[in-house]
Parts: C-alpha cells; sequence; structure tokens
C-alpha cells in the first residue's frame, strides 16, 4: 500500500515561508477555490493556510538554537479526524494514504478539527466547509505536467530542499530513505496517530 | 475550546427534554403501581407537547453549529464509525417517539399502548443521552472530556432539568406526582454536584500532569523550548476555534458560580419547596438551575486545553 508523505529536514529549513505562499497561491487558484483572506490589509487580518512557518527557540541562551518548523497536515495512518466525521466527507484514501475533505459533502460541523491534536484543518468560513492540505493532489497526479513538477507546491517551492515528498511505505524511496538514515521521527508519536509526514532532527538535536 | 453558544442551548434544552419524558414515563409507571391512581391522558398530552418544544429548540438550535445544515442527512450514513453520526440518528428517532407518544396520549390510546411506545422511546432516550456524552468522551486526546464522567453528567443533569421542569408542571397539572419528580430532581442535582466537582479535580490533576507538551509536539527534547513565532501575525481558525477568549479571572469565577447556580441553589430550594409544597419555589429552582448549566456547559468547552494550542503560543 502506498502511503505518500512528506518528510522535513530541519537542518536545511531557513524559515523563509516561501512553502506557505506557494502552498496558498496553488490552493487559491486550484480545484478546491479560493483559500479566503479577511481583512487582509486591515488591522485584525484571518486567512485560511493549509502549510505554516513556525520558529521555536531550543535552549538556554547563548547555548540557544532557533528551529523553523514548517507545520501542515501529516496525513496520519490512523487519522482520528476520519471515524469522526459524520458524513464521510473526511477520508483517507486507500490508494495513496492521502486525507482529503470532499466539500461537496461536507456539513461545516468542524468535529474533525475538534478530533486533530495538531490544528491541521482550517475552517473556510466563506465556503462554510473545513479545509486541509491536499498533498496536492490535483498536482501530483497531471499528466499535463513535466514529470519533476509532479510535486506538491511546497515542496517545489523550498529553496533549500527541506521538504523531500515521497511513498514513506516503499523502503526504497527518497523520503524513506532519508527518514531511515536520519532518524526521521513523527510528531505527538505519543497520541498513536501514526503521522505520515516526518521530520529530520538537527544533527546535533534530539 | 470555544464555547458555541448553538451547542450550549442544544445539549441544555434537548437534556430538559429527555429528562422530562422520563419524568412523564415514570409517572405512568407509577400508575401501575398505585391502582386507582389516575392522571389522565391530558397531563401526558401536554407534557409531551412541552417535551417536543424543547426538543424541537435544541435542534434548532444545534443547527446554527451547521455550516451547511441542509447537508444534514449525509450525517445519517457514518453511524458504523461516529458518534456525531449515531447522535444525529438517535436525536430524531426519539423525537419521533416522543411525538408518537404524545399523539397517542391525545388519541386517548390503552395504557398499555402508550406504555409499550413510551417504553420504546426510552430506549432512543437512553441511546441518545449516550450519544451526545460520547460525542466528546470520545475524543480521547481532548483528556478533560475523554472520561465516562462526561456522559454520565449528560445524563444526570438532563434528569435534573427534566424533572425540575416535570416537578413545576405537575405542580400546576398534577399535584400527587410533585413529590416524587422533585425528589428525583433533588437527588440528581445533588450528583450532579458530586460529580460535576469529581471532573474540576480531575482536571486540575491533568493540568499537573501533560501528556503532550510542546517537546513532544515539535520532536525535540530539549526542557527549554520557546515558541517565537506561530508563523503569523493575524488570527486563524486555529487561535480561534481552539481558545474560550475570556480572563482567566472569569474561568475561575465561573466555577463557583455554576456549581452554586446549577446544584447548590436548586438543591436548597427543591427541599425547602418539597417541605412548603410551593410551585413558585419549584419555579425558581428551575429558573435559577438553567442559568447556572448554561455557564456549566460554558466551562465545559472552555475547560479543554486542546493540544493543538501547543502550537499557537506566540504571535510573530
Amino acid at each position: 500500500m502506498t502511503q505518500l508523505a512528506l518528510v522535513i529536514d530541519l537542518n536545511v529549513c531557513v524559515g523563509c515561508h516561501a512553502c506557505v505562499t506557494s502552498c496558498k497561491e496553488w490552493n487559491t487558484s486550484g480545484s478546491a477555490g479560493p483559500m479566503p483572506d479577511d481583512n487582509p490589509y486591515g488591522a485584525d487580518p484571518s486567512g485560511v493556510f493549509f502549510n505554516r512557518v513556525q520558529t521555536f527557540e531550543v535552549g538556554t541562551y547563548p547555548n540557544t538554537q532557533t528551529i523553523h518548523f514548517p507545520k501542515s497536515c501529516l496525513h496520519c495512518e490512523d487519522a482520528p479526524c476520519v471515524p469522526v466525521c459524520p458524513t464521510g466527507a473526511s477520508h483517507k484514501r486507500e490508494k495513496d494514504g492521502i486525507v482529503l475533505v470532499d466539500y461537496d459533502k461536507c456539513i461545516g460541523c468542524k468535529y474533525c478539527s475538534w478530533a486533530c491534536p495538531y490544528g491541521a484543518r482550517e475552517f473556510d468560513e466563506h465556503s462554510k466547509v473545513m479545509k486541509k492540505c491536499t498533498l496536492c493532489v490535483d498536482r501530483i497526479y497531471d499528466d499535463a505536467l513535466p514529470e519533476v513538477e509532479r510535486k506538491p507546491s511546497c515542496v517545489m517551492a523550498c529553496p533549500a530542499s527541506a521538504r523531500i515528498f515521497g511513498d514513506v511505505h516503499d523502503p526504497e524511496s527518497d523520503a524513506s530513505k532519508k527518514i531511515r538514515d536520519n532518524n526521521g521521527y513523527q510528531l505527538m508519536s505519543e497520541l498513536g496517530t501514526r503521522p505520515a509526514n516526518h521530520y529530520l532532527p538537527r544533527a546535533n538535536k534530539r | 475550546m470555544h464555547p458555541a453558544f448553538s451547542v450550549i442551548f442544544f445539549t441544555t434544552l434537548a437534556g430538559a427534554g429527555q429528562g422530562l419524558f422520563t419524568a412523564l414515563l415514570l409517572g405512568q409507571v407509577y400508575e401501575l403501581s398505585e391502582p386507582g391512581v389516575q392522571y389522565g391522558n391530558e397531563f401526558y398530552f401536554n407534557g409531551g407537547v412541552i417535551a417536543l418544544v424543547l426538543l424541537t429548540l435544541g435542534l434548532i438550535s444545534s443547527t446554527f453549529h451547521l455550516g451547511h445544515p441542509l447537508r444534514g442527512w449525509r450525517a445519517f450514513s457514518q453511524w458504523r464509525t461516529s458518534w456525531l453520526s449515531r447522535e444525529i440518528i438517535a436525536l430524531p428517532l426519539f423525537m419521533a417517539s416522543v411525538f408518537v407518544y404524545t399523539v397517542a396520549h391525545f388519541m386517548e390510546m390503552s395504557f398499555t399502548a402508550t406504555l409499550a411506545i413510551g417504553f420504546f422511546g426510552m430506549l432512543a432516550n437512553i441511546g441518545l443521552f449516550i450519544c451526545t456524552g460520547m460525542i466528546y468522551a470520545c475524543l480521547k486526546f481532548l483528556r478533560e472530556w475523554a472520561t465516562p464522567l462526561t456522559v454520565i453528567n449528560f445524563v444526570i443533569f438532563g434528569t435534573a432539568t427534566g424533572f425540575s421542569v416535570a416537578a413545576v408542571y405537575a405542580g400546576v397539572m398534577g399535584p400527587e406526582l410533585v413529590k416524587p419528580f422533585a425528589i428525583i430532581a433533588l437527588i440528581a442535582t445533588v450528583l450532579g454536584l458530586i460529580t460535576r466537582g469529581m471532573v474540576l479535580s480531575r482536571n486540575a490533576e491533568l493540568r499537573k500532569n501533560p501528556t503532550t507538551t510542546v517537546q513532544t509536539a515539535i520532536g525535540i527534547r530539549d526542557p527549554n523550548i520557546k515558541q517565537r513565532s506561530m508563523g503569523m501575525m493575524g488570527g486563524s481558525y486555529n487561535t480561534r476555534e481552539f481558545t474560550h477568549g475570556a480572563k482567566e479571572s472569569f474561568v475561575q469565577n465561573i466555577k463557583p458560580f455554576f456549581m452554586l447556580m446549577a446544584f447548590v441553589i436548586p438543591a436548597v430550594l427543591h427541599s425547602f419547596a418539597l417541605y412548603s409544597d410551593s410551585v413558585v419555589l419549584f419555579a425558581a429552582a428551575l429558573l435559577i438551575h438553567l442559568i447556572g448549566l448554561i455557564a456549566e456547559r460554558w466551562h465545559f468547552f472552555a475547560q479543554v486545553n486542546h493540544p493543538q494550542n501547543i502550537y499557537y503560543q506566540t504571535v510573530g
């Protein structure tokens, strides 16, 4: 069984937010319709994003490190957002393990977002449905694109190659090798959600 | 969590309707045990109408929580896995049972027939209580909810409200039932005080021993980790849906407020009312209990510290 996922290398992420903006650009103009921004130039802006880059300071001064930490849906293998959905709109694809929301079936009850411990889902107040990272499902299978571009938009945008896209169930994939060789780990592993996305730790941290 | 008033009113009103229906059915059972006693179809019919009104108001309130209420029918499909889907099946099933029960009394069907319909309704009622509670209790990462106490409290609070309504109603309509209804309301209110107190002390313990921390959230073991930026300067769904937005002092003060208003004062008033047979006191007990219960339900949501909040600590 295929499980597509992202592997994020914290050694090389420079926190430039290129993945954030390219994600927004691709998905706002993609098949799922706009990702709204409210009051974008006002005092209290708000908007829907599938991907964020956060920054953490680790250690005690002067021995501190700045960790830039991209966060999007982790496409959990045991996704807690799926069984709670009352309509079946929130689903995990058998074919490639991508967790998706069928925006035509979603009743906007927000229950799936309560069940997700990572805050990976964002409610669209305009179309009144729950939205989330699709792993650019409308890119990665697009035959019209050259094969090297059949990757999520965030992966294409990353100038440091901090994001590796691949099948984490295929031991020979680049993503699996990176996880294996660099002690790739999962977020909140104590919760048993088995995220498909992995993170590669800083070489001197962990 | 952000307390949504649609869900606060839904759970409070549906609980009242469920408790009232239980009271009516118990009235019929009481008739069985006391030969010669009869309260008449009108008593059950009017009571059934009140229960239906409460449930309908609750149902209408709940639809305000949905982005697309007209797609609600789709929610019947996932009963195999989703407690919310099960609740959305149980609610109309229960409402239909109450409707048939009420109509049966209107048509003056036989005592046995109405009782049989009532018992079927009671099964749906129990199912609805379990579904409502399990919607919250099944979310194992939300540790404040992931306890049998969540389900138990929905049953106890619904019983307390419903029997308080029933005591007032019987006080106006059929005096013999006031005492049994009021005694059950009193017991449920006192039990509610105990079980809600257990939840409060459990929450205090949970806060001392977090299992999910910023270390597990980003996977770095260093004890000193501070977020410097959540990745945005403005707000988002993540900063609104999972926080209550009230001051910490408000959250602290609402605890004694709802414990007094929902349980202590109504229990005292019920005791006095039982002693003096005063409908006004029963009504006062019900009103204060309802105000307290709405505050309780606000806190029920606000008390949950969602793990995703770890990722949204610092604007930047």
